[in-house]
C-alpha cells in the first residue's frame, strides 16, 4: 500500500518538476554568461548548470525539490494556501491570476516535508518566476507554518531563498512578514532544532534581512547575488559602479556571511552530510 | 486630530526638518541620559543614538534613529540611515536592557537602512535579521514610537515591540513613496500617487492592525509645538509602561510573538 502512494508522490513531483523546467522552449540554449550553446535535454540532465562555465540557471520550486528530495518522499504542506490582496491594490489580483496560470504555482513559495538521504525534514523553496520570489503575506504565512510544523514535529528545516525582497503590492504587510518569520525561527531555534538556509540567485531585500540570514548553517549557490540593497540602488546612492563580483556568493563567503558555496551537483550530498551532522547519530 | 490631510501632506510633515526628533524627546521626557557608543565589533554608527536614561525616575534603555538637524549633523548621522554597526549596537543595548531588567523604548525616524558599499560588505541584511530574531524574544517591555518616517527593514529592525505607536502625522511603509513608484512604475515622479496607494498613514496602519495606537499632534504638526507633542508622547509612554511592567518576562515575549504572528495571516494554532 505504502509503496503505491510513494510511487504516486514520485510521479506527482516529477510531473510538477517537468512543468517547472525553467529553460525556454528553444532547442538550443545559450548561456548568458559564456555564450555556449547547449541542447536543452543535456542542460536539464546537468541540473540546469552550463557545462561550459558552470553558470547556474534559476530552478523552479518543484524542480528544485525533485533534485534534493528522495524519490517518493515529497508531501506538500499548505499547497492550497491562497494568495491574497490585503491592500486591494489596483491591478494586483489580475496579475496574480495570470502569474498563477503561467507558472502553475499558487504563490512564490512551495513548502513540503520529505526525506533527504533518509533524513526526514521540512523544505521550503522560493520561486523567482512568481513576482520575483517576493515576500507577500501568503509567502510569509506559508514559511511560518512550515517553521511551526518543523518545530512541532522536531524536524530539521531547510529553506532555499530566491527573492527580490518585498512584495510592493502588499506594502507594510509584506514588511511585517520579516518580523513574523524571524520570530518563528527564534522559537524554532530555542527548541534546539537545526535550520539550514540555502541562498540562490538572487537573494535580496527583506528576505536577506530576515529568514535567509538566520540559518545555523548558510550555504549559497555559485555566483548567486546576495545582499540587502540591490546593486542598482547602491550605484545610484554612492554614484559609482560596483566592483566585479560584489555581493556574489563568493564575496559573501569571503566576508563571513556564508559557510560554503556549494555547486548544484554537490547540493544533495552536502545536505545529507549536514543533516547527519545535526542528527543524534542515527543511520536512517 | 486632523483627518483632512492627504497621505502626501503627512509625508511632508513627517519629513519636516524642524520636526521633534529623538534628541528633543530625550531632553523633554528623560533625565540623566548616558549615551552608549559602539557595537563592540568594529564601529560606532551615529545614525542610531542609544543609551540609558530615567523616565519618571525609572531606568530605561532608549534607542532611536537620528537624522540630525544641521547640515553638519546630517552628514555625521548619514541622514538617519543606519549601517550594520548601528543595528548591532542597538541589539547590544537591548540585551543589556534585558540583563538589567530595563524596559526598552525605541524612537523611529528613518528613510531606511543605508544602501551603501561598506554597509553591504559588513552584512546589513544579517544585522537587521538578527535584530528581528532577538527582539522577538526579549523578556522586558519594548515600546516603539514612530515619530517621523519609518521606512523598510531599517525601521522594523527597531520596531518589533509589545506596543507600536505612531505620531498622528508619522508614516510607516515598506519603503519611501519615491522608491515605491520607481520600483513599481519605473518613475519616481509618481510618488504622490504612490502615497495614496501605500496605506502608510497612522489611521491606515491602525486599521490594518500594524500599530496599537496614534499619538495626537498639535494642529499643523508636531514641529509647531514640540513641547505639547512631547507631553502627548510622555502620557502614552507612561500609561503603556505601567501596563507592561505588570507582566512577567515570558508573557511579554509571548505577547510580542503573537502580535507579529497574526500579521497578514490566519491565527496560529497553539504550539505543542
Amino acid at each position: 500500500m505504502n509503496s503505491i502512494f510513494a510511487k504516486r508522490r514520485a510521479r506527482l513531483l516529477a510531473m510538477k518538476a517537468m512543468r517547472d523546467n525553467y529553460v525556454p522552449p528553444e532547442k538550443r540554449i545559450t548561456c548568458p554568461r559564456c555564450g555556449k550553446e547547449t541542447q536543452r535535454r543535456d542542460l536539464a540532465e546537468n541540473l540546469l548548470v552550463c557545462p561550459g562555465c558552470g553558470y547556474h540557471w534559476p530552478l523552479g520550486a518543484y524542480h528544485r525539490l525533485s533534485t534534493v528530495l528522495d524519490s517518493g518522499s515529497f508531501r506538500e504542506l499548505n499547497g492550497k494556501y491562497p494568495a491574497g490582496d490585503p491592500l486591494f491594490f489596483p491591478g494586483y489580483k489580475a496579475k496574480l491570476a495570470s502569474t498563477q496560470r503561467k507558472t502553475g504555482l499558487t504563490e512564490a513559495v512551495v513548502t513540503a516535508t520529505g526525506t533527504i538521504g533518509g533524513y526526514r525534514c521540512v523544505v521550503g523553496v522560493l520561486d523567482s518566476r512568481f513576482f520575483m520570489g517576493s515576500m507577500s503575506a501568503a509567502v510569509g504565512e506559508k514559511i511560518t507554518l512550515a517553521i511551526e510544523y518543523a518545530a512541532r514535529s522536531r524536524l530539521p528545516l531547510i529553506l532555499f531563498s530566491a527573492s527580490g525582497g518585498a512584495r510592493m503590492q502588499e506594502g507594510i504587510l509584506s514588511l511585517m512578514q520579516m518580523a513574523k518569520t524571524s520570530a518563528a525561527l527564534s522559537r524554532f531555534s530555542e527548541k534546539g532544532l537545526f535550520y539550514l538556509s540555502v541562498l540562490t540567485d538572487p537573494t535580496t531585500g527583506g528576505v536577506t534581512a530576515s529568514f535567509a540570514s538566520l540559518g545555523d548553517i548558510i550555504l549559497a549557490e555559485p555566483g548567486a547575488l546576495i545582499g540587502f540593497a540591490g546593486p542598482r540602488v547602491i550605484e545610484q546612492t554612492i554614484g559609482q559602479t560596483l566592483p566585479e563580483g560584489f555581493q556574489r556568493a563568493e564575496f559573501q563567503e569571503a566576508h563571513g556571511f556564508v559557510d560554503a558555496v556549494v555547486p548544484r551537483h554537490e547540493m544533495r550530498p552536502t545536505l545529507i552530510q549536514l543533516l547527519r551532522l545535526h542528527g543524534k547519530g542515527e543511520h536512517p | 486630530m486632523n483627518p483632512t490631510l492627504t497621505a502626501a501632506e503627512r509625508v511632508a510633515i513627517a519629513r519636516h526638518p524642524q520636526r521633534p526628533n529623538i534628541t528633543d524627546y530625550l531632553s523633554l521626557l528623560f533625565t540623566d541620559f548616558f549615551q552608549c557608543r559602539g557595537d563592540r565589533l568594529c564601529g560606532e554608527d551615529a545614525a542610531i543614538l542609544g543609551g540609558v536614561a530615567l523616565f519618571h525616575g525609572r531606568p530605561v534603555t532608549v534607542i532611536g534613529t537620528r537624522k540630525g538637524r544641521t547640515a553638519e549633523e546630517n552628514l555625521q548621522c548619514n541622514f538617519g540611515m543606519p549601517g550594520p554597526e548601528g543595528y548591532r549596537k542597538a541589539l547590544r543595548l537591548m540585551r543589556q536592557a534585558e540583563k538589567f531588567r530595563r524596559p526598552v523604548i525605541t524612537f523611529i525616524d528613518t528613510a531606511g537602512a543605508y544602501p551603501g558599499l561598506e554597509a553591504e560588505a559588513r552584512g546589513q541584511g544579517e544585522a537587521i535579521a538578527r535584530n528581528l530574531f532577538e527582539m522577538s524574544r526579549l523578556t522586558v517591555p519594548v515600546v516603539s514610537i514612530i515619530t517621523g518616517e519609518g521606512n523598510s527593514g531599517g525601521a522594523l529592525a527597531l520596531g518589533v515591540a509589545n506596543r507600536v505607536f505612531m505620531l498622528e502625522n508619522a508614516v510607516y511603509a515598506i519603503l519611501s513613496p519615491e522608491g515605491f513608484s520607481s520600483i513599481l512604475w519605473k518613475d519616481a515622479a509618481r510618488s504622490k500617487e504612490a502615497c495614496d496607494l501605500m496605506r502608510l498613514t497612522a489611521p491606515d496602519l491602525l486599521s490594518l492592525g500594524v500599530i496599537d495606537g496614534i499619538i495626537p499632534e498639535p494642529e499643523g504638526g508636531a514641529h509647531l509645538a514640540p513641547v505639547i507633542a512631547a507631553r502627548q508622547v510622555e502620557r502614552c509612554l507612561a500609561r503603556c509602561l505601567s501596563e507592561l511592567s505588570r507582566e512577567r518576562g515570558s508573557a511579554l515575549a509571548a505577547q510580542r510573538y503573537q502580535k507579529f504572528r497574526k500579521m497578514g495571516g490566519a491565527a496560529p494554532k497553539e504550539d505543542v
